[in-house]
């Protein structure tokens, strides 16, 4: 038996549609028989997984906690891989963003003013597009491979997290403890609503994947972006430059995911530590296929993402399953996402033997 | 033994994953497929190979397990790449996610054991030659296999006849395909040899550099050994300069703590990450070399037409 594939005359919108849910549906199955392995009851474990988190109003403030990051830095990526540019260190840029932001309620941590909190954010956004300069700069004018530059950045940035917390920016009064001084109240990100504990990050990831999807639809620079990104000569015909998008793109990216750093500093932790991200960056990446590229896809595929986050914990307690189910259920969930997504592009069949390929057509 | 001989000996433990891991991803490269998931199938080879050395006791059956689980795994990538023609990078960076996941469940129970280290083979006669002699011939068994697959990849590549067949797929796909050769069969081939290379640098990880089971402990080497093929320019040799001048970046931090050198250690520990930037940008700023030297079909998906 062999499985071969024959491009469809034009992408099949059944599919596009459909795939995602494909995917979910073939992750949730291959969860089960994981459970079942591991000697936990399936139907238990993925209630405890999918549907209890969704049950109390505490975990959907969780959910929104973590979604927040995972949608912010998903539809800047979205935009960097539509365009082909690779930018895998959001990871690195988060943790840039995060410090850059902290260097107001850190340092100055005696000026009181409603200004703080406006600086923070613009300041981590900057922090964070600076980040992703350095493999903008040399994939636009050093042909250097921004995949491994972004990537090498991360583990750079979080030894330098590493080091200020452990060095120039420990708090006085934390006996020793890696952390900063705790951020004062004005530089404390709000609550949404008074229910709990979710905060405007999930406001700016909202507005953020809006935004983005309105550019990526009605303007010329959505265009562009596409353009460039499924053939880059023609992109050149009609004049646009890809040095220019490798900057745009990866700048874009940078300073959303620099905001979802100074966010998740100053809404959720309140100071810095040496971890600051169960891995939001790499995540992304995820969210960012489930959702097909498109900013509104992200949204919905953030919030799925982060319930498996919050249902992983709950499991964890629960069901004493280890934290790393969370991270195999996510890997498997894009493996599926990038199969069913060949169904878009391509008609599947299985031949069962070399002589039934006579009559197949040619539609090629 | 002197102090030099004994930098030299973790410079070689340093090096041999990069060089294992570099010239599996090589040969996977040269076929036109670029497999990303090196840190993953790294990863998953170290864990299974740590498990099966506590289980059977025995770290030679450690150091199989270790490159069978990487092959295997890597079969994953292949089915999706070549059978479904998936986009390769993201379908490379799934297996990166997914190995770090499934490796921190296999390794779950081993943590905070001690493993069994490997322990070295004398050759005779060459054992006794001064200085070089405990350096390169009192080694263990991975050691050796990444000097031989380093000599056996460049005779097989540039030698034989299945390697020009390689070269030719990875140059042009469908040219290669027009001239009868099973375009999609070897590239199968050449992944699964990426994948057992990378899982056998994974073994040497978990018995002989720190023979335990950490999470996350190849720690970006397959990253380093992704930059090592393009440093090499797709060639064999230079694969084994790269890999011993990176060793050399990665464990002169230890060095450069135990003589107590007042750079703080975490600036010491990114040095290799900041390394690896600074020869990516001096190897590939040169637009035409860069060019000629790169798999021409490299990443690019091939549909067989029929």
């Amino acid at each position: 038996m062999r499985i071969e594939l024959e491009k469809r005359a034009n992408p099949s919108r059944l599919f596009s549609i459909l795939s995602p849910f494909l995917a979910l549906g073939l992750t949730v199955v291959a969860g089960g028989i994981m459970f079942a392995l591991l000697g936990k009851s399936p139907g238990a474990a993925l209630h405890g997984f999918f549907i209890e988190p969704l049950l109390d109003v505490w975990s959907l403030h969780e959910i929104a906690i973590k979604a927040a990051p995972l949608i912010l830095i998903g539809v800047g990526l979205s935009v960097c891989y539509r365009s082909n540019n690779w930018n895998i260190g959001a990871e690195g840029q988060f943790i840039a963003g995060a410090i850059a932001g902290s260097i107001v309620p850190v340092v100055l941590h005696d000026w009181h003013s409603p200004l703080v909190l406006p600086l923070m954010l613009i300041s981590g956004m900057i922090g964070g597009a600076l980040y992703a300069a350095v493999p903008a700069f040399l994939k636009a004018h050093m042909n250097t491979n921004e995949i491994l530059t972004s990537l090498m950045l991360v583990y750079i940035a979080q030894l330098f997290l590493d080091w200020l917390v452990r060095g120039p920016w420990r708090s006085p009064d934390a006996y020793n403890f890696p952390v900063t001084r705790d951020f004062a109240p004005e530089a404390i990100l709000p609550e949404l609503v008074s229910s709990g504990r979710a905060n405007l990050g999930f406001a700016f990831a909202i507005i953020a994947a809006v935004g983005l999807w309105f550019m990526m639809r009605y303007t010329l620079k959505g265009f562009e972006i596409t353009v460039l990104g499924q053939s880059e000569r023609a992109g050149r015909f009609a004049g646009f430059s890809s040095r220019r998008m490798i900057w745009f793109s990866m700048l874009l990216s940078g300073a959303l995911a620099g905001l979802a750093g100074v966010s998740e500093v100053s809404g959720t932790i309140g100071k810095l530590q040496p971890i600051i991200s169960p891995g939001y960056g790499f995540t992304a990446i995820i969210v960012a296929f489930l959702g097909r590229l498109n900013p509104l896809g992200i949204i919905a595929a953030g919030l799925f993402l982060a319930l498996t986050y919050v249902g992983g914990e709950a499991v964890q307690l629960t069901l004493g399953v280890s934290d790393k189910v969370t991270r195999v259920f996510q890997g498997l969930l894009l493996f599926f996402v990038l199969s069913c997504d060949t169904l878009i592009q391509y008609r599947v069949r299985l031949a069962f033997s070399r002589l039934g390929r006579g009559n197949e057509g040619g539609a090629h | 033994m002197g102090m030099i001989e004994a930098i030299l000996l973790t410079v070689i433990t340093a090096a041999t994953p990069l060089v294992l891991a570099s010239i599996g991803e090589l040969v996977t490269e040269r076929t036109g497929v670029l497999n990303l998931g090196v840190e993953g199938m790294m990863v998953m080879g170290a864990a299974i190979a740590f498990a099966a050395t506590q289980v059977s006791g025995s770290p030679y059956i450690g150091i199989l397990a270790g490159i069978a689980g990487g092959a295997l795994f890597s079969l994953l990538f292949g089915f999706l790449t070549l059978t479904l023609v998936a986009n390769q990078v993201a379908t490379g960076l799934a297996l990166t996610i997914l190995g770090l996941g499934v490796s921190g469940q296999i390794g779950e129970p081993y943590v905070g054991m001690s493993g069994a280290k490997l322990q070295p083979i004398e050759i005779p006669v060459l054992a006794d030659i001064p200085f070089l002699g405990p350096l390169l011939f009192r080694q263990d068994i991975i050691f050796y296999l990444s000097i031989a697959l380093v000599f056996g990849v460049n005779w097989f590549l540039f030698r034989s006849r299945a390697g020009l067949k390689i070269r030719a797929i990875g140059d042009n796909h469908a040219s290669a395909h027009a001239l009868g050769i099973h375009v999609i069969r070897t590239r199968y081939l050449a992944v699964m040899f990426g994948g057992a290379c990378a899982g056998l640098a994974g073994a040497q990880l978990s018995l002989v550099y720190t023979p335990q089971w950490v999470e996350n402990m190849s720690a970006g080497r397959g990253w380093i050994a992704l930059a090592l093929v393009v440093f090499a320019s797709w060639r064999p040799w230079r694969v084994l300069l790269g890999g011993y001048l990176f060793g050399a970046v990665s464990i002169s931090q230890l060095h450069a703590q135990a003589f107590g050198i007042g750079i703080p250690s975490q600036f010491l520990s990114a040095l290799p990450y900041a390394a690896t930037i600074v020869v990516l940008i001096l190897i590939s700023h040169n637009r035409r070399m860069t060019l000629i030297n790169t798999p021409a079909s490299l990443g690019k998906p091939f549909v067989p037409d029929r």
